[in-house]
């Protein structure tokens, strides 16, 4: 009964010091993670007035319905996808080459890692800056083109090439911070599969093709996801690019601008949160494809 | 039999220079917008509308780092503003995470696996869902346009707690079996002999923490809205509206920015390519 009771204490104490351990991260948490997941569901729903007092109306899924009627989303949306469609592919596939050559026994390999590092480092602000000024009429890049005699570009103020601007940049910043995953998983391959392959005759392309192609497979999912969800969350280099306008002529709206811009400019909270949802469940379903595939390729 | 090796060696090495030239060419691209930000910061304006694309400033000059510190009233405001909220969120994070990744792996207590769960779900909500909400929360509680509103909501990171919590759970539990002999707590076991052997995952976190708080743009962007309060990406902002075409400033300014997170890189960069290894990739 005493050692009982000796037990429960010492389950309670422990418990007691599992929860204060536990407690600052939780509230931070609570507050900002898991009660807003919801509150932004309850205000999907509703139409909130937030100057003066905050006042709801339940509006039903009047939110989501205006979404499939709204020319801006679908601008925003065909800007996202091209972005996405253009930029992931290939930066996938730049930073593939620099890792296939890295991995090539070169000498320096760290100091290229190194520099390849630091536009990940680096902030969008910043990098948006450096690029914005390499990209003016007569800046950097179209000295450059001039000087190869090609033809050069408003990169900033038309409206056709203003994206092609940003994609530019962002393929440039992000493909080495690829190529250095990419570097770790070539390097993690054994050896001996290569030795055994060249005994056997096989050719270099054909080792490529059947060990480096498939050993890269989770590394190339995890770019190709994470690529996908960083894309299709464009907005810091939109915003300061275009002044927060999206433009010229909408060619730069993105959709966390969009939703960004409903929020706190015409302060339309109900409907950029429907938004919002849309497009967390589209980032959700992604991440969750990629845990549930590197997982499967971890049992196996 | 000997010839032929020679050619073929010769043959390897030409493929080799080549890579080394694609290599080059392609650091060269990396590194080159950052070396002409610094070149140009060190450059006259006149010098620099007389389109001189070289590296090297004819005329060198501090001017543009004198007049962006002393004659801008609020940029040296938006760097304190900058480093008082990274060190408080880093400072934040480095305790709350690691004090509940230890909870979870070490100590049993009743809802620790649901806990856990919790955490791994939290993982997975994309923060332009929270955005809208958090600013709504930061309303009612009154801390718009405040540094607890700026530090509070990222003092806390899923990510690194579940990586704490992996990492104390691969420990080995002699030393806290010893501790508790000797008649340590469970608070001063964690504090006086499992946070100094966490210090490589302290310093992946340390360096993740600072950089994204340093570097965030969307969040400050909402939170704050007095120019007294900015952080350094929006005061950079702002900055460029006002100096449109004065690219010199602009650059200083850039410059000044990045150089505390590139000084940063220098010393660790090997935690930072451990920490892409220990982040994600596999």
């Amino acid at each position: 009964m005493e050692k009982n009771q000796l037990f429960l204490d010492k389950k309670l104490s422990q418990s007691l010091t599992g929860y204060s351990l536990i407690l600052p991260a939780s509230i931070v948490l609570l507050t900002f993670a898991i009660l807003p997941l919801f509150y932004a569901i309850f205000l999907s729903f509703h139409k909130v007035k937030i100057l003066g007092d905050v006042e709801y109306k339940f509006i039903g899924w009047k939110n989501f319905i205006r979404v499939l009627s709204d020319e801006r989303v679908l601008i925003a949306l065909k800007n996202t996808v091209e972005y996405v469609i253009i930029v992931v592919p290939t930066q996938t596939l730049l930073a593939l080459g620099l890792a296939l050559i890295l991995n090539a026994n070169l000498k320096g390999k760290n100091w290229f890692r190194i520099i390849f590092f630091l536009p990940n480092i680096t902030s969008s602000t910043v990098l948006t800056l450096i690029f914005m000024w390499i990209y003016n009429a007569d800046g950097l890049l179209n000295n450059l083109l001039k000087f190869l005699h090609l033809p050069t570009y408003n990169w900033l103020g038309d409206p056709n090439v203003a994206l092609k601007s940003i994609m530019l940049m962002n393929i440039w910043s992000t493909a080495p911070f690829f190529a250095i995953i990419y570097l770790a998983a070539l390097q993690d391959i054994p050896k001996y599969l290569y030795e055994a392959a060249s005994i056997d005759g096989v050719e270099h392309w054909e080792q490529f093709l059947y060990i480096t192609l498939p050993a890269l497979k989770p590394v190339t999912f995890f770019a190709l996801v994470m690529g996908v969800i960083g894309t299709f969350q464009l907005f810091d280099q939109a915003y300061i690019f275009s002044g927060g306008s999206g433009g010229p002529n909408n060619s730069t709206l993105t959709i966390v601008m969009l939703i960004y811009q409903y929020a706190f400019k015409s302060l339309d909270i109900g409907y950029a949160s429907a938004l919002a949802l849309i497009l967390a469940l589209v980032i959700a379903i992604a991440t969750l494809l990629q845990r549930l595939f590197i997982q499967e390729e971890k049992f196996n | 039999m000997e010839f032929f090796s020679l050619t073929l060696y010769r043959k390897k090495s030409c493929c080799k220079i080549g890579l080394y030239i694609l290599l080059l060419g392609y650091a060269i691209a990396t590194l080159f917008p950052f070396l002409w930000a610094m070149s140009s910061s060190f450059k006259t304006l006149s010098e620099i509308v007389s389109g001189n694309s070289g590296l090297i400033p004819q005329h060198f000059t501090w001017d543009n780092y004198k007049k962006i510190i002393w004659e801008e009233p609020l940029f040296l405001r938006w760097l304190f503003n900058s480093i008082f909220v990274a060190s408080w969120v880093t400072g934040l994070n480095l305790i709350c995470n690691s004090l509940a990744g230890y909870a979870l792996a070490r100590v049993s207590f009743v809802g620790n696996k649901f806990l856990f769960w919790i955490v791994l779900a939290i993982l997975m909500i994309p923060g332009q869902i929270t955005l809208i909400p958090s600013y709504l929360i930061l309303k009612n509680l009154g801390w718009l346009n405040t540094y607890q509103g700026l530090i509070i909501p990222n003092g806390v990171n899923a990510t690194f707690i579940f990586m704490m919590r992996q990492f104390f759970i691969n420990f080995p539990t002699e030393l806290e079996e010893a501790a508790s002999l000797d008649g340590l707590g469970v608070w001063e076991t964690f504090w006086k002999i499992v946070l100094p052997l966490a210090k490589p995952a302290l310093a992946a976190q340390t360096i993740f923490i600072f950089m994204g708080s340093w570097n965030n743009f969307l969040m400050p962007l909402v939170v704050v809205s007095q120019p007294d309060l900015f952080t350094l990406p929006l005061g950079l902002n702002t900055f460029r509206g006002e100096y449109i075409s004065y690219w010199n400033y602009i650059m200083a300014a850039s410059i000044v920015f990045t150089l505390p997170v590139l000084s940063i890189y220098a010393v660790f960069n090997r935690y930072f390519i451990e920490g892409v290894k220990f982040t994600g990739s596999k």
